[in-house]
């Protein structure tokens, strides 16, 4: 019973130490998906969390001065300007009318600093890029296709 | 013509059916003609699933675009290579080529055992049988990849519609590796079923002795060996294709595929635990239970949509499925759990915190601490949309700060564990076998502080890495030189003698050794460097010890793409050393753009280079690159570990000579006893099977 005491002990440092470990990393990297019409909504701690915001771009909105990329993103009639200040030169696939998720903070002023961006084109058919499967159904037919009656 | 292949497929589901049905009638009535025909229809579901991958295969290969899922997924200019690999490009082709590939390993594992256990085979035929319908219910009912394009017209006659050309393969695929990560992967996933089956065979059918232990041993050391190549594979693929300089984001399938290989890994040695010393029985069973449960968890969240992944398939319903399979799995685990129970009654009790069976059940503790903290990491988006309605997501730095000290645990124990001796450890034994790693660690991190080594997670790293690897050369020493003595051989030719004896044993040290060159390279991360510039032609840029010169950029076109290509020279201390060509891609058909890195690989460091696109103010090209220390040895401890497993799974040599010493004791007890080691190690070739 001896060996299986301390082994229980030994067991419960370790759990310990993981479990605060993972509250540690926990609170340094979670994120809050939030839609744009619940940005409105919020209020004293929640407005500096760091979110997840998605969206498609608004035509014509791409602005790219020195050191940034400013675009507003729109998702069910509401808007929200971003400014993009992150490194990386952004995706083939941002572009007017393109699917993007945006991560970053809120500033007071309302505009959400983002310090990533990714992006789904609209493209031909339902396939992102980032994706594998983009089956169109069946009976869907494209410009590129002919229909044909049975047996020719 | 999609006649034959769906045919074929719904063909192979009766059979299924009629393998699971007559399997049970014939374990009631004990008739062994009818669990001969059961045996029969299990191996006959092979033949019947290969002749609908065939069929699909000839689809692709003559561009027949009226069939939906080619037309998705190939075009005319695709090279005949992928036209083979598309098959597995989309969710139905691939759920169909998981049933192929179980197919496979059903037929594998009933004709191995076709003359043998009479008592456990129809349990385990059964089990096998019930997976194979689920998956072949998918296939033929929900997502058949035998659907032609077309519909019905307002008349009610269906018309058939067919495409000039497809739409073509992602170009994120067209890469040689996606040619081979899907396969290994789907070959670890699948694979894990054997396990299943036969442990939760010998659960029902109440199967005397450890039997069962080896077979579903040996099964999963297959499965396990697949998922880590696939694994790794799939690292590389990231690291080659994507661009971001890193080959593991902790993303939801990349972790999907991990968690089942965490309890295989956990599984594989508990088991000896059972075996040796007939403890752990109920932990055992769940194990291979979890492990299961987790690969088809694992595909729920590749194909459910549930969560947002790079690899995720587009969202489907299929993902009800997954669940309603999962909940039957699970219930029928437990049932089957609860009714035996009274089997796995453990023999044994921990004898000391110092002794083999303690290192194993740490051993198995952080494992499984490190699938539950990936789990929950991958899960937490569900899990607090569930609980507190907002949906919140965790970061790497989550699972970084959990799984980094957990795998240097797992580091030490690799060292430790192997030379503890079973029940206890004198302290003596512990002097005589860690006197000499332990200082050769120690050095090896004093040595390289002095040389500015800070980073702390990569120092101790080195250390237990120096640790680990003296500890497996000093077993292969001591056995060897053991050998060597008797036989008057050199000390090489012993080494081989050694692990052939053993193969078990010393296969499994070489996998060890597969891990440290792996945790080797993923410590090289701490010192990754990167640098992003706007370069034009003549222009330079200096990273680590190269200075990279801008020559020209220029555009190639075939007809499957249109690419953007900058040709950069890389100078060394002054020298020309090496051109690169990182390229963007245009991919016609589909009509996406794609990063092609160029990578200068050496075992000491990679040259990482990205042409990143053009700068949206200058509109001079951005070129990104990327300094990346130790990676290879990534890869290079894939190799080596996959070498370790065949050895494990390799049959031992018998040796000539066995005596057998009084009691058992660790390897290194009995070898420092000169009387009894030789008699120790002929012994110990004939311990395991």
């Amino acid at each position: 019973m001896k060996a299986r005491a301390k082994f229980l002990i030994g067991s419960g440092i370790i759990i310990v130490t993981l479990i605060s470990l993972a509250y540690v990393g926990f609170t340094q990297s979670k994120t809050y998906y939030h839609t744009i019409s619940e940005l409105g909504s919020l209020h004293g701690m929640s407005l500096h969390q760091r979110m997840r915001v998605s969206g498609n771009v608004r035509a014509g909105s791409i602005n790219r001065a020195s050191g940034r990329v400013d675009f507003v993103l729109e998702e069910q009639g509401k808007a929200l300007p971003i400014s993009y200040t992150g490194r990386d030169p952004l995706p083939d696939t941002f572009k007017d009318g393109a699917q993007a998720l945006v991560e970053g903070r809120l500033t007071p002023d309302g505009r959400f600093v983002a310090e990533q961006v990714q992006a789904k084109c609209a493209s031909k058919y339902e396939a992102t890029p980032n994706q594998t499967s983009g089956a169109p159904q069946p009976g869907q037919t494209s410009n590129r296709s002919n229909v044909m009656s049975p047996g020719s | 013509m999609d006649i034959f292949g769906s045919f074929a497929l719904l063909l192979a589901f009766l059979a299924a059916v009629y393998a699971f049905a007559a399997g049970i009638a014939g374990i009631l009535t004990r008739r062994t003609l009818l669990a001969k025909s059961a045996h029969n229809a299990g191996m006959a579901v092979f033949a019947l699933v290969t002749l609908a991958v065939a069929s699909l295969e000839y689809y692709f290969f003559t561009d027949n675009f009226s069939m939906a899922y080619v037309a998705a997924h190939s075009n005319r200019a695709l090279p005949a290579f992928y036209k083979f690999a598309a098959l597995w490009a989309g969710q139905e082709g691939s759920l169909l080529f998981w049933s192929w590939l179980l197919s496979i390993y059903v037929f594998s594992a009933l004709f191995v055992n076709r003359n043998k256990h009479p008592e456990l085979m129809p349990y385990a035929g059964v089990v096998m049988a019930g997976v194979q319908i689920f998956f072949l219910t998918l296939n033929n009912f929900v997502a058949s990849p035998f659907n032609v394009m077309g519909g019905a017209d307002a008349s009610g006659t269906l018309r058939l519609a067919t495409l000039g050309d497809g739409h073509g393969l992602n170009p994120l695929l067209q890469y040689p590796e996606m040619v081979i990560h899907p396969p290994m992967l789907y070959l670890g996933y699948t694979g894990f079923t054997i396990p299943f089956a036969f442990a939760l065979a010998a659960l029902l059918g109440r199967y005397p002795g450890e039997k069962w232990i080896h077979i579903t041993r040996s099964w999963t050391m297959i499965a396990w060996c697949f998922q880590s190549v696939g694994i790794l594979l799939g690292a590389h693929w990231a690291y080659a294709v994507l661009g971001w300089g890193g080959y593991w984001g902790w993303d939801p399938v990349e972790n999907a595929s991990f968690l089942p290989w965490i309890t295989g890994t956990a599984f594989l040695h508990s088991v000896m635990m059972q075996e040796k010393r007939g403890m752990m029985k109920v932990w055992n069973i769940w194990l291979v239970f979890t492990t299961f449960m987790l690969c088809i968890l694992g595909t729920l969240l590749t194909r459910s949509g549930v969560i947002s992944s790079v690899h995720a398939f587009a969202q489907s319903s299929i993902g009800n499925w997954f669940v309603a399979f999962l909940a039957l799995v699970f219930i029928v685990c437990f049932w089957a759990y609860w009714l035996n129970r009274d089997y796995l009654r453990s023999d044994n009790q921990l004898d000391s915190l110092v002794s083999r069976e303690s290192s194993f059940l740490f051993n198995n503790l952080v494992l499984l601490a490190a699938c539950f903290a990936v789990l929950w990491g991958t899960l937490f988006p569900v899990l607090s949309e569930w609980v507190v309605d907002s949906k919140i997501s965790v970061g790497p730095t989550f699972f970084n700060k959990v799984i980094i000290p957990i795998a240097l645990f797992l580091l030490f124990l690799t060292g430790v564990g192997p030379l503890l001796a079973w029940r206890k450890t004198s302290y003596d034994a512990l002097r005589r076998n860690f006197a000499m790693p332990v200082m050769g660690g120690v050095l090896a991190g004093i040595v390289a502080f002095i040389f500015g080594f800070r980073e702390i997670y990569s120092l101790i790293c080195l250390i237990l890495s120096v640790f680990v690897t003296l500890t497996i050369a000093s077993e292969f020493y001591r056995g060897a030189r053991v050998i060597a003595a008797r036989d008057g051989t050199n000390i090489l030719s012993a080494v081989g003698e050694l692990t052939m004896r053993n193969t078990r044993r010393y296969g499994g040290y070489i996998v060890h050794f597969g891990m440290v060159l792996i945790f080797i390279g993923i410590a090289g991360q701490a010192f990754n460097r990167d640098i992003q510039m706007e370069m034009a032609p003549g222009q330079t840029l200096k990273i680590g010890p190269y200075t990279i010169l801008c020559q020209n950029f220029d555009r190639v076109a075939n007809n499957n793409y249109e690419s953007e290509r900058a040709s950069l020279e890389v100078f060394r201390d002054g020298r020309s050393e090496m051109m690169l060509y990182p390229e963007r891609r245009f991919f016609l058909a589909s009509q996406v753009t794609e990063t092609m890195v160029a990578i200068q690989t050496s075992p000491l460091r990679d040259l990482y280079v990205v042409y990143a696109g053009r700068s949206p103010e200058t509109d001079k090209p951005v070129i990104h690159a990327y300094l990346n220390p130790l990676v290879k040895w990534i890869w290079f401890g894939g190799i080596v570990l996959v070498l370790g497993t065949g050895l494990a799974l390799l049959p031992s040599r018998r040796a000539a000579l066995v005596l057998r010493p009084a009691a058992e004791k660790s390897w290194g007890d009995a070898v420092a006893k000169d009387a009894s080691a030789i008699g120790a190690i002929a012994h110990r070739s004939d311990a395991h099977d």
